[in-house]
């Protein structure tokens, strides 16, 4: 084992900043990171070994006891489980014998919970040794089993559950696109590979900010940052050297646009990297692909290929005379808060994903401590056609504050989930007409971290200045129990996501997320829904990244919007209850002393 | 330098003078002015953690010790909103953990104990969450008692044998972080250095061993005055 590991370390010249890579390396190899190897680690990067541990226990995916040889992670989220996931749960634990989160015996199979997969649209969906698996059921888990019993591989075992597999030979997959409304800016036919950047490198890289600027391009992540203008402040840092980095983390529960963009269109997505990277002078492009996506790797490493190839990459780029640039694709390793910019920055330097403290913000220090423009993947293929089209072709589409069109991903109760190229301005109505949703009950848009609106709200539209989203919008039908079903769940979900530096981010949602609890349980009196609103408003002022800004809104926006719910949970007249168990709270001390429990009631 | 190579700029109607690039926690405190801060210490790397400090500026919330001051800012510091915020985050921190001061070395030496008296906490607001968090005393001559670590990562940051690090993060969220000792490294300490690493705690989290209560309680730092006194006490430096 040493000599394997001390390879893969060479590998990667013992840099500390390519820990990530050296991980994953060796998580593949032996289903987890093994203490000798953190040894040999520390030994040679020159650094402790809680210094490793600290990176390893950070990431979902690395963990320090083997995890099996067929690593199942079932995706835990809303959606899937309102989707049918417990059955599945259910079938994994019943044929195996073994609970959730742990190994069989014989090392074969682990079965494991996992947060959003970015596949809401084909739930119940599992990842296994980082091949994904959808619309599972019962049969299907069993089907599974046989054939991991039998030791098949990755392709014979989809083979097993889905004889069509969809995509190029480098992207075998269940997976499907579901590409329901094809736009204007993109999934438009009239897309020519490397038309937009010989265009671009015909003009100054200042001309190409400026066209980027005036088409009022924002930032399709989430945040809605002018794009032309973080260039532009990026160019303003003056670094010799400068990174553009592409954010394909896509962690957000219920969002997938970027997944079917990176299947259907990465050249798109690699032009309008190189075109950022002839604008702000950067000879180097990253990727972060969220580790859930590593079941595209190769196929998206062939592209690059076939781009260099094309001379569209490389040296010399489309024969202008200096203009290198070439790309590379760093994987994550299961974190959420690795899509906040800072966050997936410290991960490429081989660190905690935990967000830096700002300013100074990226395009001043960044990647390495030099100025990076850090754009989402929609982003960076809007640019494509803002410099083919023009700013203002660009402009026609959208709303004043909004232009463009927006890559919507559609999950949960409607008929067609999947992916909808929208103008801005669209309405929540208009939206649920197109997907076939009815007996609506609520839509949650901008995933867990967005809101939460009734049908009294659903006239609104989707625009940054309206409803603004990075693009999930979840349909919830009358028949969910919203707080439940939803609200918990994305509690849980930020609890698990938080990166845990700030205080009231790492322990207050936990407060929240009890007193929720309690009230769904019966025990909650009015006092506690507006106690529940005051806290849950903390964080937003407090905390350092958005993740623990909006962290609380699952509460805020039910309590705000859907306050009837609580009410109906909560006991109205009462001022206090209790709800203390004591035979519960005697329980281990009985089971100690060996006595029964002696409550005179 | 003179005051004319400093920055100029406010903090609640005082005018202020920093060296360009100070942070806001550090030249309120040069200008006899305290901004509570838990995981700042002067000299290492800000944490931007416990999230204490924050002051607001042109409306915006930032931390004190991670934000640098800028010629003309306006810092708002003791209002009754944030100091409001502030009680509420320490709150946090006591339910959070298990804090038994009457039976702590630190106490009265604790900052988190002292920021509570400041911020006139009673009783939290918050139920308290009693989580089960364990003691590591491999090391010869430190323990650390996870039940009072408020994870501020001074230890993390500051602490060092041999270039490494001695203490890190572990794990991630709301549940499951921790700071863990390198145990190899932990058992090399020397006296002097398992010193250090008691008193860049804030809390009673890192205890060296074998010394206890040396100085009896009612003498200690802040039983006498509260804390952050001692900045508001001292002359204007020029
Ligand atoms: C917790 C958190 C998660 C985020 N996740 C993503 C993500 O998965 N993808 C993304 O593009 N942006 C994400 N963002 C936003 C990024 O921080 C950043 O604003 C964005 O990548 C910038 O690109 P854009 O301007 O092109 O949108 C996230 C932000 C936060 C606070
Ligand atoms: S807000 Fe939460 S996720 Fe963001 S840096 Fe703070 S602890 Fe980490
Ligand atoms: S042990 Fe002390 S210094 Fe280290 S993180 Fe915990 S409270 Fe902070
Ligand atoms: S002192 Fe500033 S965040 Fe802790």
């Amino acid at each position: 084992m040493k000599e394997t590991i001390q390879n893969v370390i060479e590998k990667y010249n013992r840099d500390r900043n390519r820990l990530m890579d050296i991980l994953i390396a060796i998580q593949n190899m032996h289903q987890h990171i093994p203490e000798d190897a953190v040894s040999i680690i520390a030994d040679q990067l020159g650094i402790s070994k809680v210094d490793v541990k600290q990176t390893i226990t950070f990431y979902h995916f690395f963990t320090l006891t083997p995890v099996g040889e067929y690593a199942v992670y079932l995706n835990d989220s809303a959606v899937a489980n309102i989707k049918g996931r417990a059955e599945v749960v259910q079938a994994f634990e019943d044929e195996l014998g073994i609970p959730f989160n742990s190994v069989t015996t014989d090392g074969l199979i682990g079965i494991w919970d996992t947060a959003d997969i970015g596949m809401n649209d084909q739930e119940p969906a599992a990842l296994i040794n980082g091949t994904v698996f959808t619309n599972l059921t019962s049969e299907k888990v069993k089907s599974l089993i046989t054939g991991m019993r039998a030791g098949k591989d990755m392709l014979e075992l989809m083979r097993v559950i889905d004889a069509e597999l969809d995509g190029p030979e480098l992207l075998s997959t269940m997976v499907k696109n579901n590409i329901r409304q094809k736009g204007a800016v993109l999934f438009s036919d009239a897309y020519e590979v490397g038309y937009a950047l010989r265009q671009a490198i015909n003009r100054t890289p200042v001309e190409v900010v400026d066209e980027v600027k005036r088409s009022n391009l924002r930032g399709r992540g989430g945040a809605g940052f002018p794009a032309g203008l973080k260039w532009d402040f990026c160019r303003q840092s003056r670094g010799e050297e400068v990174y553009v980095v592409c954010n394909a983390d896509e962690g957000e529960p219920g969002t997938f646009k970027d997944r079917v963009i990176l299947t259907e269109l990465p050249k798109l997505l690699f032009e309008g990297m190189a075109i950022a990277g002839y604008a702000i002078g950067a000879k180097q492009g990253i990727v972060y692909l969220r580790y859930e996506y590593r079941y595209m790797l190769e196929y998206l490493e062939s592209i690059l290929q076939e781009l260099r190839e094309l001379n569209l990459l490389g040296k010399n780029i489309a024969g202008k005379a200096g203009f290198d640039f070439d790309i590379r694709i760093q994987l994550g390793a299961g974190a959420y808060v690795c899509g906040e910019e800072t966050a997936l920055i410290e991960s490429m330097e081989g660190k905690r994903g935990e967000p830096r403290n700002r300013p100074p913000f990226p395009v001043q220090t960044g990647y390495l401590n030099k100025p990076t423009v850090v754009n989402n993947v929609e982003t960076l293929c809007s640019v494509v056609q803002v410099i083919t089209e023009g700013a203002e072709w660009f402009k026609s589409f959208g709303t004043s504050d909004s232009s463009g069109t927006k890559l919507l991903s559609i999950s949960g109760d409607c008929k067609n989930p999947g992916i909808y190229a929208v103008e801005w301005g669209v309405t929540i109505q208009k939206l649920m007409r197109r997907t076939g949703a009815n007996n609506v009950q609520a839509v949650q848009i901008g995933g867990p971290s967005g809101i939460c609106i009734g049908p009294d709200q659903f006239d609104r539209g989707i625009a940054f200045e309206d409803l603004a989203t990075g693009g999930s919008v979840i349909f919830i039908s009358e028949e969910r129990d919203l707080l439940k079903d939803f609200v918990l769940n994305f509690m849980n979900f930020f609890i698990e996501e938080s990166c845990g530096s700030c205080g009231p981010c790492r322990s207050l949602n936990v407060i929240l997320r009890n007193k929720l609890l309690k009230i769904l349980d019966g025990n909650g009196v009015e006092q506690d829904i507006d106690e529940l609103y005051k806290w849950a408003g903390v964080g937003r002022s407090v905390n350092r990244c958005g993740l623990g800004q909006t962290a609380a809104n699952p509460i805020l926006t039910t309590i705000e919007n859907f306050r009837h719910l609580y009410e109906d949970l909560v006991q109205m007249n009462e001022s206090f209850v209790s709800a203390f168990d004591m035979e519960s709270a005697v329980a281990e001390s009985c089971e100690v002393v060996g006595r029964e429990p002696n409550l005179s009631r | 330098m003179k005051k004319a190579e400093k920055i100029t700029f406010k903090i609640d109607e005082k005018t202020c003078y920093a060296w360009p690039g100070q942070s806001i926690v550090d030249a309120a405190r040069d200008n006899g002015i305290y901004i509570p801060s838990l995981c700042h210490v002067e000299g290492l790397k800000p944490a931007g953690s416990c999230r204490i400090c924050n002051v607001t500026v042109n409306g915006r919330n930032m931390t004190a010790c991670t934000a640098p001051v800028g010629e003309g800012m306006v810092v708002e510091n003791d209002t009754p909103e944030l100091n409001e915020l502030r009680k509420t985050i320490v709150e946090v921190l006591f339910v959070s953990g298990n804090h038994f001061c009457p039976s702590c070395e630190k106490s009265g030496n604790c900052e988190l104990q002292a920021v509570a008296y400041r911020y006139q906490m009673m009783v939290p607001q918050f139920p308290y969450e009693f989580p089960v968090k364990g003691v590591d005393a491999r090391p010869d001559l430190i323990l650390h008692d996870r039940n009072r670590c408020i994870m501020c990562k001074r230890c993390v940051r500051g602490i060092e044998k041999d270039g490494k690090a001695v203490f890190s993060f572990e794990g991630r969220g709301g549940e499951h972080l921790q700071i863990s000792m390198d145990i190899d490294l932990a058992s090399q300490l020397s006296e002097e250095e398992a010193f250090e690493a008691m008193e860049i705690c804030p809390v009673g989290a890192i205890l060296k061993k074998e010394r206890g209560f040396a100085i009896p309680i009612g003498e200690r730092k802040f039983d006498k005055a509260p804390i952050g006194s001692e900045i508001e006490n001292s002359v204007e430096q020029d």
